[in-house]
């Protein structure tokens, strides 16, 4: 598939005088699954929060499914996962599905089916009807992917979304991302977890605030000339910081 | 319909919490009722000592609310020094000396009426002189103090009570990181603004007409006035108080920092309430508190029967106040979405 589903064109952002976000360009095809990897306070949630509609870029565009953003209309097809979980813990699974579902304007009965499916998807389905604050870690993480995927979103955009999770579920929930991307839904991951990041069509590296090199996880390693996406990681800081140059982007990262 | 949603949830949360639930409800009954214990319980009749009165006045004062208690002037004194008495009363060449504490100026100011007063009553009335007719317009002659700031009361509890309860829950869908997943949805800021006045609008009704019920049928405070008038005006406060702590939850913080405005915005506001009488410079500083609208508007139903055609001005600014705070609020949301 050649259309766009998220791109983000030479963004700035400055939070006063402080500048987080430099010059980011990433276009993510559609159907496709791109990590946002870097450290903590490099600017991926900040990142994903322009694309998503939430804040807007300082200088340069965003886009989703060729439309630019921040736009409400365009919001209602995107699926965001927040860093911490956005969930009300004194309301059950159920009514924390209700109640995001009636903001994505979801009928009772077509809720009634995707509670179902989501809550599945994420193994929770026994405990629709328990309060939140009695989940653990693991199973808050679980039921804020299920109310990101809840209606139905072309685009998916997941900050950190496998944290605190098992590893046996972790592995179930990317063969999920995969499976939903094969069905032509875009989705933008952020993670600090190095060996998450092979698992993503393609990955986009980041420090402070700049983007290092996109594309594949395999053409990262061959322009670094490393064996791992860590080396890959650790020699292109490196590199970075000798040039400080405009990001190396790979044959196919997404020109 | 997504105010809607957003309304039914905080309807379902306050449910849940109940500890947050009985604050809003049932501590303004607990404050009121300990007010209304201290306030307006029986006067105690005041203990005055006397030497070298005569019997005729000591038996008027024995009439009024005082209980005169006959001693020699050393005992007197040291009585008055304990705080025994509010006063010693004696004769000199035909003159009357009151000995007050004047430290305890509310003791010695009652002690000081009654004994003039009956001092008045025993000498031998002026040729001519008419007694004294006194005619209560608004209000009657044993009115306690508890009826007096009655109305001040109701506005200033549902005023702080609303402020602070939807004040920290709408912080708390901030810090919970619930509001950043708000802002991801298609739901507009104006949306959400409208959800928590419907949602908390709702609750407030009830407390309101709970809390003026328990007032008037249960503790007794005059009231003139129609209870629904009563009931109109409070919710109305409420409103304003809801859309002011909505306003500065969205300005501060943390949960503390919206504690720190309540000795800020809120406490102030009482001086100014009406509950105490000023200069009318001072007077003038009430006008820019939204409180002094509510007290204003309760006082003139409660104690002289206004009906809402009379408390139309007070209700605009409380409602022109809920407006363009609401108005700010969903202004200042950018802060958190750029749309």
């Amino acid at each position: 598939m050649s259309e766009v589903g998220i791109a983000l064109e030479n963004v700035d952002l400055f939070f006063g005088s402080n500048q987080v976000l430099r010059r980011v360009d990433l276009r993510i095809p559609q159907g496709a699954v791109c990590g946002l990897l870097g450290p903590s306070g490099c600017g991926k949630t900040t990142s994903v929060k322009v694309a998503a509609g939430i804040l807007r870029a300082s200088a340069g565009r965003a886009f989703v499914l060729g439309q630019p953003m921040p736009d409400l209309a365009l919001m209602a097809r995107i699926g965001y996962m927040a860093q911490s979980d956005a969930l009300y813990l004194n309301l059950t699974a159920a009514e924390n599905i209700e109640f995001f579902g009636a903001l994505y304007g979801l009928r009772s009965r077509e809720l009634r089916r995707r509670a179902e499916e989501v809550m599945d998807m994420v193994k929770l389905s026994a405990d629709l009807k328990k309060p939140v604050r009695l989940y653990s870690g693991g199973m808050k993480r679980r039921l804020s992917l299920a109310l990101a995927v809840l209606h139905h979103p072309p685009v998916l955009i997941l900050d950190e979304p496998t944290v605190g999770i098992d590893p046996l579920l972790r592995q179930d929930i990317w063969l999920r991302l995969h499976e939903m991307a094969r069905e032509g839904v875009t989705i933008l991951v952020t993670t600090h977890v190095m060996d998450e990041a092979e698992k993503c069509d393609r990955l986009a590296m980041m420090r402070e605030g700049l983007l290092l090199a996109t594309g594949t996880p395999a053409e990262i390693c061959a322009l670094a000339g490393a064996d791992s996406i860590e080396r890959a990681f650790l020699r292109l800081s490196a590199t970075r910081g000798e040039t400080g140059a405009k990001a190396v982007t790979t044959a196919s990262g997404g020109r | 319909m997504r105010t809607a949603a957003l309304a039914a949830r905080i309807l379902k949360q306050m449910r849940r919490d109940r500890r947050t639930l009985a604050l809003m409800l049932f501590a303004p009954l607990i404050v009121l009722s300990l007010m209304y214990i201290v306030l307006a319980g029986d006067e105690q009749p005041a203990r005055l000592a006397v030497f070298n009165l005569p019997a005729d006045y000591i038996e008027n004062l024995s009439r009024s609310n005082a209980q005169p208690v006959r001693m020699d002037e050393a005992a007197a004194m040291a009585a008055l020094r304990e705080g025994d008495v509010a006063a010693v009363l004696t004769v000199r060449s035909g003159k009357l000396y009151i000995y007050a504490d004047g430290a305890s100026p509310g003791k010695a100011g009652k002690a000081l009426s009654l004994a003039e007063s009956a001092w008045a009553y025993a000498q031998p009335a002026a040729p001519g002189g008419a007694n004294t007719e006194v005619v209560y317009v608004y209000g009657y002659a044993d009115m306690s103090l508890f009826d007096n700031c009655g109305p001040v009361l109701i506005g200033f509890l549902v005023f702080f009570f609303v402020f602070l309860v939807s004040g920290i829950s709408f912080l708390q869908e901030r810090t919970t990181g619930t509001l950043e997943k708000l802002l991801s949805t298609p739901i507009r800021r104006a949306e959400i603004v409208g959800g928590y006045l419907l949602g908390f609008g709702l609750l407030t009704s009830l407390q309101s007409a709970l809390i003026v019920f328990f007032c008037v049928y249960v503790l007794g405070v005059v009231m003139v006035g129609s209870f629904g008038t009563v009931v109109l005006v409070t919710l109305s406060g409420a409103l304003t108080a809801l859309t002011f702590g909505l306003l500065l939850s969205t300005a501060a913080q943390s949960e503390f920092q919206m504690m720190q405005f309540i000795p800020l915005v809120i406490v102030p506001q009482v001086f100014f309430s009406g509950l105490f009488d000023l200069s009318p410079q001072l007077e003038l500083i009430g006008r820019f508190t939204p409180l002094y609208y509510v007290a204003d508007a309760l006082r003139a139903v409660m104690h002289k029967g206004a009906g809402p055609a009379e408390i139309l001005p007070s209700l605009c600014v409380m409602y022109g106040l809920a407006l363009l705070f609401a108005l700010a609020n969903i202004r200042l949301l950018r802060k958190h979405r750029a749309l």
